[in-house]
């Protein structure tokens, strides 16, 4: 965005700050100590981890699908217009952001679940959620949601109108000018948004378990195995553990922070 | 001049901590403070006898107006894992026999001193009228169980192979907490969980006793950990859950006699 100047900091300011560096890398490090390279392959290939491996995924891909669905036109509505108590909306659209993912997972079961408040609605159209593959979705994409709305609406804050205001006194419908210069000047911001819920989705465990459940190969993710792992099998917890770290680093160099504004 | 006086006490405490973990090393006491009035017992226990041993350690700090009783309630596979790793520890209540002899020579003199069944248990109302242990493998029943890896789920698969019934739940979850808040919610029909855990949650569910529960029976040890500062205190804290008192508290929670 700006030229980098070169202004010295406080020499003291890398003491906390190397600490900080240390604090979050070291179990990290501590982590990859522990693996058990020689038998890696099979650990992380077991049936169940596999079936893990796999489901959470594809749960992730459709989540990360649904957010930018409802979460591209909730960053639009939420930047571009305003209406009466918009803050407060906006508040509540991001709260899955700071509550407990266990919370959230009781809420939604409160909702969607056999007793919720729409259970029965959704029994007389012959829909169960509970305990389906469909419900891990749900946690994944409730938890997941803020934080593509949260980055792209903060591209569109930083992107401003200008060139949306060209456009349309030059007479392009609004369509036009959302399609072709909206979303193209904010593309990168949708992209790390994107990301940062794919990864949120995939981390996702709270929600999961309290709403979906645990079942191989139907609601049982890489974090509830590994979860569950850790009592008997310490060594493919770890080696699990690894994939998702794995995953994660790809995840976060494909969206590194700051290419989201433009 | 307080304040200095603090410190003393706190590195005092430190150290009394410090030696509670040595296990068997002759140096470490070297130095340590003699004329410490306060005792510190740690008391591991699982953490399905949360409610009981906190009533156990009342009684026995109102018994040892010295002692101070800090219990610590968790899976017992992550206890024993706390215990070897070195954490103060002087006594060890398991829920199973398997992880007390996984801690191994750590253990001296264990004891069994409770059993626990499984119990079939059911939303209030229970509103798929389940009434045995055949009716958990209906087709429209939804049953959660424990996941096998968990002590309540190798009891309820080695129940189920005992009933000669073919289980099918819809989840397996992580421990016996996560199969009550399924239930409860309703969301699921049945599961199944100890006696002592359907007593505790009687608010919301309801149990229902089978008759192939006695085949699978869990047997509760204790024992002082190896390494023990006060070895005669944790015997004797032992002796408390052995005798008619704690047994009493044992029994009112529904456990069963070793």
């Amino acid at each position: 965005m700006t030229a980098r100047a070169h202004v010295g900091l406080p020499r003291w300011l890398y003491v906390p700050a190397l600490l900080g560096m240390v604090f979050v890398l070291l179990p990290l490090v501590a982590m990859v100590s522990r693996v058990e390279w020689g038998d890696f392959g099979s650990l992380v290939s077991s049936p169940s981890a596999r079936d893990a491996l796999w489901l959470s995924l594809r749960t992730s891909t459709t989540s990360t699908a649904l957010c930018v669905l409802m979460g591209v036109p909730m960053a639009f509505v939420l930047a571009r217009t305003s209406f009466p108590g918009q803050p407060v909306v906006r508040a509540f659209v991001l709260l899955p952001l700071v509550i407990p993912p266990v919370v959230s997972g009781i809420a939604l079961l409160y909702t969607f679940g056999r007793r919720g408040l729409l259970g029965s609605t959704l029994e007389v159209l012959g829909i169960e959620v509970a305990f389906s593959t469909a419900a891990v979705v749900m946690a994944q994409t409730f938890v997941a949601l803020p934080f593509l709305v949260i980055s792209l609406e903060g591209a569109l804050r930083t992107a401003g109108q200008r060139y949306e205001v060209v456009a349309a006194t030059l007479g392009a419908p609004p369509r036009t000018v959302f399609r072709r210069v909206s979303l193209p000047l904010v593309l990168p911001g949708l992209l790390s948004g994107t990301v940062l819920a794919f990864a949120r989705s995939l981390g996702e465990f709270g929600a999961t378990i309290t709403f979906a459940g645990s079942l191989q190969g139907t609601t049982t993710t890489l974090p509830t195995q590994i979860y569950l792992e850790r009592v008997t099998d310490p060594d493919a917890a770890v080696a699990l553990s690894l994939v998702l770290v794995v995953v994660a680093v790809v995840v976060i160099t494909v969206a590194r922070p700051g290419r989201g504004a433009v | 001049m307080t304040q200095r006086r603090w410190l003393v006490a706190a590195a005092a405490s430190v150290l009394l901590v410090a030696g509670g973990c040595g296990s068997g090393e002759d140096g470490a006491n070297e130095g340590g403070p003699t004329e410490v009035e306060q005792v510190t017992l740690t008391v591991h226990a699982a953490a399905s006898l949360k409610g009981t041993f906190t009533e156990i350690v009342e009684e026995f700090e109102s018994e040892h107006e010295a002692v101070t009783v800090t219990l610590n309630v968790g899976g017992s596979s992550d206890l024993v894992a706390q215990i070897q790793s070195g954490v103060p520890a002087d006594v060890f209540a398991s829920a199973d026999v398997k992880n007390m002899d996984k801690l191994g020579d750590l253990a001296v003199g264990p004891e069994d001193f409770a059993t626990n069944t499984l119990e079939i248990v059911v939303p209030r109302g229970n509103p798929a009228d389940i009434s045995s242990f055949d009716d958990l493998a209906g087709d429209d029943v939804k049953l959660v169980t424990c996941a096998v890896e968990v002590p309540c789920g190798s009891a309820t698969a080695a129940v189920a192979e005992e009933a000669g019934v073919e289980l099918s739940p819809v989840s397996q979850e992580q421990s016996v907490t996560d199969v009550l808040g399924k239930v409860a919610s309703g969301e699921a029909d049945a599961g199944l969980v100890y006696v002592t855990d359907v007593k505790a949650a009687s608010d919301a569910v309801e149990g229902i006793t089978f008759r192939e529960s006695d085949s699978v029976v869990n047997t509760y040890p204790i024992s002082v950990v190896e390494g023990s500062e006060h070895a005669d205190l944790a015997q004797e804290f032992m002796e408390l859950v052995l005798a008619t008192f704690g047994q009493q508290v044992l029994a009112d929670a529904g456990f069963g006699k070793p």
